[in-house]
């Protein structure tokens, strides 16, 4: 048997808590020091935090950051809202909760590649497919940093770490692709070094009302440094970035001379002026189906330009909404007397 | 029929029924009821036991099940069975030894003669007594033919084809009118029992009421089976029981687990909190989630999670957003869970963990009954990790102690482990059903701090009593703060490593634990309040050494006994009472858990009484046990 109650409409609208007085980025920031490496990407990832924060003017006491293990991990601390540095891979897991228990709050959830890919790989893949509300930034350097150098499952296969002296010998994970395979509801990509992009998508990942996923690529200067500079130097980044608009034609290039169209494997570089141009796809972000968006997640550079934005947005009753409506249906349906219940389906009276 | 003289408890006075058949009244029986899992043992045993609450009988039940949910037919792998002790008189335990035993196949008697009484009463299917049957069972002739049950009282009932011919013009399928054989063996144990049939021909009608060819098979098996036993020669067999004398009140049936939920249902009404129950399957813990599941219209959330450990990182959410987070599991799971119950230990957050256990180490046997827990959720954690754990003595007793659980939770801000187990879970008694008018309000402490003067609040500062820490949950403005797995600085919260403040932090940990020992009850003792001999006992064997101390002292020995429900802290007259008495018997479902900690908290020379079979404590066993060291 199959019971789907739809959620009533007013439940499936993301209602973001916004703060009485004008709010701007300082007050965003706790006065607790900064204590990543000089040169790393987090300070970039934490400025536009705080910047997409107070753009949207969120109250911050309903705003909990809720993070794992790692370099990325330490970032509640450095946030003046609620915050918990949790334990390693399990932040899904208390945010879940939280969010379920509390549905006012605005719960965000910091994450790595080693924290949200290995040790808590289950959890992400079962948080994005329960579509809990709860906005997940993983940020991806394709190291372990904390731990001063070892692989982890972003590392390029071969990759020469303290762990793997002559290389590793186990493929990547595709964090995009992992999310999309867990039907998340919302996929983006951004990096530390576009300070605009990145707020825009933060700010993106916040008005969406379900499980949000936003990988950011993360620059590791100490351990793995420019492990992304190839495509995301400025010098090159026209070339070899693609920017998703949702409703616009993928283009690309300097001179957005170049587009992307279905191939018979996947998808394929056109001339943007060439006798193929028509054949140019619009990003259509709302597809219901994840296939276009996993061939997007699929791009990767040299062979092809690597997508930034919105891969995914699309449309659905949340976990919350469900369990919400579920209670609403079932306190309107049953009667709730403790006393009745304590007594169970028969009682006897001793005299 | 083989006669010998009945050895059961009791008076053996004799009455004359109405039929003119006598029967004989006694104090306290107790049957059991075995066969294949898909007998439907399960089932005939708890209509055994509403049939008897109605009655009136003090009772206790004892169901056994395989982990396997359908073990090969008639395979000694595949029998389960159901145990109930009724009385006249309070009772404590599901008794021992049976004095009756249904066995519906030759596996179910290979697997359970053995616990039968010498001159027991063995009712039995004979027509399951086939060669292949026999040969799943191992048996190499018919012990129904070979004399080898001599010293039993035996009924070799057709049930099979009594059941079959009772429903035989209901067209119903050969394998639905067999299915009916659990009703006749019922409906014979009720002439036996002199028990009424009305309590099960209603929950027949409740249950089968839209499938009325069910229902009126089921029915018929019932009455075919009950004039089996009145009309055929076994009148020396009718047996009665005499209502007990119990508190006047209103009573129903009630199972650990089903105590448990109802707790939490209780705590959430008494905090005015919304229950959050995060929790993955396991055996024997999975019923709470699945009757909480039932109850929305409580307010509650249950949460399937993917694994134990995102049950309780989910329920340290929802605590930590100032809700009643509660996670349940059994023993494999709170391994899985240690790291994140010590986040809760770091954070200093209130939680409820309820560690349904069961028999181990590994996946042991899921379905058995053990104590072996103690220590691990006591010490089975990183670092100098100390929380409150509580452990409930009987099913009853498995509701106030969530109440007493959540209490503490909240009061000293602190993650509380409640433990229960297998035969808690599954075991049935009467339970006087509490006015809920009459049970103390739960006070949530968050809800005053939310209004002091957010300059005056710090998270690690901590109430002089208690030293519960200041925990307001998101949400209120001007106390945004954060918290984690790192070392706390003493007050302030923010992440520190000096070694001062380690040691401090550890130290406060720790005596926060020690303090819960002034909010709740010193230990009481049964008996002389020093002397010669104390009994020490915890968690489910309750009923067990209950029934062996006063099993002694009727013997003639002077038994002092005290029962822990707080095993951590100890209740602060504790050492003081093991001091008290040259011998110290402790006994457990364990190796000696308990013992160790009471030994090396008080440096007492405390014994050991241990088994661990996966069954429940035998209280004659331990009775013969108590007897010997009294008498050294």
């Amino acid at each position: 048997m199959v019971l789907h109650t739809p959620p009533s409409p007013e439940l499936v609208e993301n209602i973001i808590p916004i703060a009485d007085e004008d709010l701007s980025r300082k007050d965003y920031a706790s006065d607790v020091d900064t204590r990543w490496c000089p040169g790393c990407g987090d300070y970039s990832i934490l400025a536009q935090m705080q910047r997409s924060l107070s753009n949207i003017n969120v109250a911050p006491e309903k705003m909990v950051f809720v993070s794992g293990i790692g370099c990325s991990s330490r970032f509640p601390y450095y946030m003046n809202t609620y915050g918990m540095h949790s334990i390693h891979g399990r932040a899904p897991t208390i945010a879940s909760g939280l969010k379920l228990s509390r549905p006012d709050l605005q719960v965000f959830v910091i994450t790595g590649d080693g924290d949200a890919l290995s040790i808590g790989g289950n959890h992400l893949l079962h948080v994005l497919r329960r579509n809990v509300d709860v906005k997940i930034f993983l940020f991806n350097n394709r190291i372990y940093g904390l731990t001063k150098g070892q692989y982890s499952p972003t590392s390029e296969l071969g990759k020469v770490t303290k762990s793997s002296p002559v290389g590793t010998t186990e493929r990547p994970l595709n964090p995009l692709s992992v999310a999309l395979a867990s039907e998340a509801t919302f996929v983006a990509r951004s990096y530390d070094t576009d300070p605009q992009h990145l707020q825009t998508t933060i700010e993106q990942a916040a008005r969406h009302h379900g499980a949000a996923f936003v990988e950011i690529l993360q620059n590791c200067n100490i351990f793995n440094d420019r492990a992304f500079a190839d495509y995301t130097d400025r010098e090159v980044r026209d070339e070899r970035l693609l920017y998703l608009e949702h409703g616009q034609q993928m283009l690309f290039g300097e001179n957005q001379d170049k587009g992307l169209a279905v191939s018979a494997t996947g998808l394929r570089v056109v001339d943007a002026h060439g006798p193929d141009a028509g054949l140019i796809l619009h990003h259509d972000a709302t597809r219901p189906s994840p296939d276009v968006h996993q061939l997007l997640a699929r791009c990767n550079y040299p062979e092809m330009p690597v997508p930034m934005g919105v891969i995914r947005q699309v449309t659905a009753p949340t976990y919350g909404d469900y369990l919400d409506g579920q209670i609403e249906v079932q306190k309107f349906k049953n009667r709730h007397d403790i006393a009745q219940l304590l007594k169970g389906r028969s009682t006897w009276q001793v005299e | 029929m083989t006669t010998t003289s009945p050895q059961a408890n009791g008076s053996g006075n004799t009455a004359t029924a109405s039929g003119g058949a006598a029967i004989q009244e006694r104090d306290r029986v107790t049957v059991r009821f075995a066969g294949d899992s898909g007998d439907g043992m399960q089932l005939a045993g708890n209509r055994f036991a509403d049939a008897t609450a109605v009655f009136g009988n003090d009772f206790s039940t004892l169901p056994d099940f395989p982990a396997e949910i359908r073990a090969p037919a008639g395979s000694l792998a595949g029998v389960s069975s159901f145990q109930i002790s009724f009385s006249k008189h309070q009772i404590f335990t599901p008794g021992d030894e049976p004095d009756t035993l249904v066995a519906m196949n030759p596996a179910a008697l290979k697997s359970h003669l053995a616990a039968l009484t010498k001159g027991g009463l063995l009712v039995v299917n004979e027509d399951a007594f086939t060669s292949g049957n026999l040969k799943k069972a191992n048996y190499p002739s018919n012990p129904l033919a070979d004399g080898s049950l001599d010293d039993f009282r035996i009924i070799k009932a057709p049930i099979t084809t009594a059941a079959i011919a009772a429903v035989e013009d209901l067209g119903l399928t050969t394998q639905n009118a067999e299915r009916t054989k659990n009703f006749f063996a019922l409906g014979l144990v009720y002439w036996l029992y002199d028990r009424d049939l009305e309590p099960t021909l209603d929950w027949i009608e409740q249950r089968f009421g839209r499938l009325p060819n069910i229902a009126e098979a089921n029915r018929r098996a019932l009455f075919a089976g009950h004039a089996y036993g009145e009309t055929t020669e076994i009148a020396d067999a009718h047996v009665r029981v005499p209502p007990a004398v119990l508190t006047p009140g209103e009573y129903r049936t009630i199972t650990g687990n089903q105590a448990l939920v109802l707790g939490l249902i209780t705590a959430s009404h008494l905090t005015d909190l919304e229950l959050f129950y995060g929790s993955y399957p396991i055996t024997p813990a999975s019923d709470v989630l699945v009757e909480l599941a039932a109850l929305r219209e409580f307010g509650v959330r249950t949460f399937q999670a993917e694994d134990e450990i995102s049950a309780i990182g989910t329920a340290i959410g929802a605590a930590y957003g100032g809700g009643l987070g509660v996670t349940g599991t059994s023993g494999p799971g709170i391994a899985l869970k240690s790291e994140a119950l010590n986040l809760a230990v770091m954070t200093e957050l209130p939680l409820l963990v309820l560690d349904v256990q069961r028999s181990g180490p590994s996946t042991g046997m899921p379905t058995k009954t053990e104590q072996t827990d103690l220590l691990q959720v006591m010490f089975g954690r990183n670092g100098e990790s100390p929380l409150c754990v509580l452990a409930a003595k009987s099913p009853g007793d498995c509701f106030y102690m969530v109440l007493e659980a959540v209490r503490i939770a909240f009061q000293f801000v602190t993650p509380v482990v409640l433990l229960s187990d297998t035969y808690l879970a599954n075991t049935a008694e009467p339970w006087p059903v509490p006015d809920i008018n009459q049970l103390d309000k739960i006070d949530v402490p968050y809800r005053k701090l939310e209004h002091i003067d957010p300059e005056d609040f710090q998270p690690y500062a901590r109430d002089p009593e208690t030293l519960a820490r200041m925990f307001v949950p998101p949400g209120t403005k001007g106390f945004e703060h954060r918290i984690g797995g790192l070392e706390k600085s003493d007050i302030s919260g923010d992440v520190a490593y000096s070694p001062e403040n380690h040691q401090r932090m550890t130290d406060l940990r720790g005596e926060k634990i020690r303090r819960i020992a002034n909010f709740m009850p010193e230990l009481e003792v049964d008996g002389p309040d020093s002397g010669d001999m104390l009994v020490l006992s915890w968690g489910s064997t309750y009923g067990a050494v209950f029934t062996a101390v006063n099993d002694a002292r009727e013997a003639g020995h002077e038994i002092a006994h005290a029962h822990l429900q707080y095993l951590n802290p100890f209740p602060r007259n504790l050492g003081d009472i093991v001091s008290r008495y040259n011998k110290v018997l402790i006994p457990e479902a364990n190796t000696g858990q308990l013992r160790m900690l009471i030994r090396a908290n008080f440096l007492v020379d405390a014994q050991g009484y241990n088994e661990v079979t996966g069954q429940p404590l035998s209280a004659r066993l331990l009775t013969e046990a108590i007897i010997k060291m009294a008498s050294e």
